[in-house]
């Protein structure tokens, strides 16, 4: 900083342009008097932020308290941040705030929404202060906006980053929940598919069944597509392969639960299920795998009434 | 390095201890194709649990070696296929089509010998 003083000094001494000196050694110096203008402030200009809030409509997933609340909070940090120009504390807010507002349903444009809002009030109200002098406005602004953008940058992709981790979150929750592979019988596993499957889970889903065929010493396994809406060639062909895999590992496969849907898009495409062993419904595959297991299952006494 | 050939009641047994060449595989084919006759064998179990790689020379091997083995009066049932080896060999089209597997030595064995009733 000192160094760039003594430039300016030199560049004014030949004479240079004024503005430039101005401009390279007053930032902190205004921005001090910036922050002591916004603290003097505080009150009102927070309030006129809430006000213009709830007057765009934005967060109106939270209180009229709430709002009043983070706000107090978040002007506090701005004008921290404005201050230090350190943003590691904002940085840790805006990802703490995101974690609380996302479950609420919050949106991106409404975090990004509110912090331009602040920093528009905030200008409006060095605005008003300066209006007399035109050239110290310049000025002022010239220390302000650099940093207020940053600041907004820095909570709108701290908003985003947040997002992203709770959806990837989301994303692998999903994931291991949709590819359970169950022992219904010794030797005996099911596979019940639910959804959409793209060529990702569907790679998932075969290394699953592979580990649970090895684990669980299995001989049949049943893959209950019941659930399963569509089906594209993609997919089709990973479940010949998987049924083909299966058998490599010594286990035969029943696929159940074909739609009438699915069944005439196989045939359309002409996807070969020769080597598919299908029946109708998932009850239907469960009789027959414990048949190729040499199980029988009798009724021992009628069902009591209910 | 040459597969061991081991006798046990009517079954043959060779266990592949590593990656082999392909000069192996065909040693390994033909001492099998021979020994079965030899020893009056009934079953042959190839496994493969130490292979972690399977490629379709391979893959053809073991196909000829059971076919071949059948016409020899024999019936052949490759063991030990790892899941990832499975799921490759399946990617790249090798799917050992009419070649009867299992999931390990002990399947393999219980296969041969329901066969054998089956047959008696």
């Amino acid at each position: 900083m000192s160094k760039r003083e003594i430039t300016s000094r030199d560049s004014e001494a030949r004479g240079g342009p004024a503005v430039e000196i101005v401009r390279s050694e007053a930032p902190s110096e205004l921005l001090r008097e910036l922050v002591a203008h916004l603290r003097q402030n505080r009150t009102l200009l927070r309030e006129e932020w809430v006000v213009r809030i709830s007057e765009t409509r934005l967060l109106t997933a939270m209180t009229k308290e709430e709002i009043f609340a983070e706000a107090t909070s978040v002007y506090d940090s701005y004008v921290e941040a404005l201050e230090t120009e350190a943003f590691e504390a904002l940085q840790a807010y805006a990802r703490n705030l995101s974690e609380r507002i996302i479950p609420r349903g919050v949106e991106t444009h409404e975090v990004v929404g509110i912090v331009l809002l602040l920093r528009d009030v905030l200008a409006r109200s060095l605005f008003a202060k300066y209006q007399t002098d035109f050239k110290k406005l310049n000025r002022i602004l010239d220390a302000y906006e650099p940093a207020a953008n940053r600041i907004a940058n820095t909570v709108a992709v701290g908003f985003v980053q947040e997002r992203e981790r709770v959806i990837r979150q989301q994303q692998e929750a999903i994931r291991e929940l949709s590819t359970p592979v169950l022992q219904v019988r010794e030797r005996l596993l099911i596979l019940p598919i639910i959804g959409v499957i793209d060529p990702q889970r569907a790679r998932q889903l075969t290394e699953q069944l592979l580990r649970g065929i090895r684990t669980n010493r299995a001989k049949v396994v049943v893959i209950d597509i019941t659930g399963v809406a569509a089906m594209d060639v993609t997919v089709a062909n990973h479940l010949v392969q998987t049924v083909e895999a299966s058998r490599l590992l010594g286990a035969t496969v029943i696929v159940t639960g074909l739609s009438p849907e699915i069944a005439q898009t196989l045939v359309t495409i002409g996807v070969d299920l020769g080597k598919m062993n299908t029946v109708g419904d998932l009850q239907g595959g469960i009789e027959q795998a414990e048949r190729l297991l040499g199980y029988k299952v009798v009724t021992l006494a009628e069902p009591r009434q209910a | 390095m040459e597969v061991p050939i081991l006798k046990q009641g009517e079954v043959l047994i060779a266990t592949f201890q590593a990656a082999l060449s392909d000069a192996d595989l065909e040693h390994l084919r033909r001492g099998l194709v021979q020994q079965v006759v030899r020893f009056r064998s009934r079953g042959v179990i190839v496994d493969v649990t130490a292979m972690d790689v399977m490629d379709s020379f391979a893959s053809r091997t073991l196909r000829e070696i059971s076919h071949m083995i059948r016409l020899r009066g024999a019936e052949t049932v490759i063991v030990g296929i790892q899941p990832e080896v499975a799921f490759a060999m399946v990617q790249l089209g090798l799917t050992l089509e009419g070649v009867a597997t299992a999931l390990d030595l002990e399947e393999g064995l219980a296969y041969l010998i329901e066969k054998f009733k089956n047959i008696d």
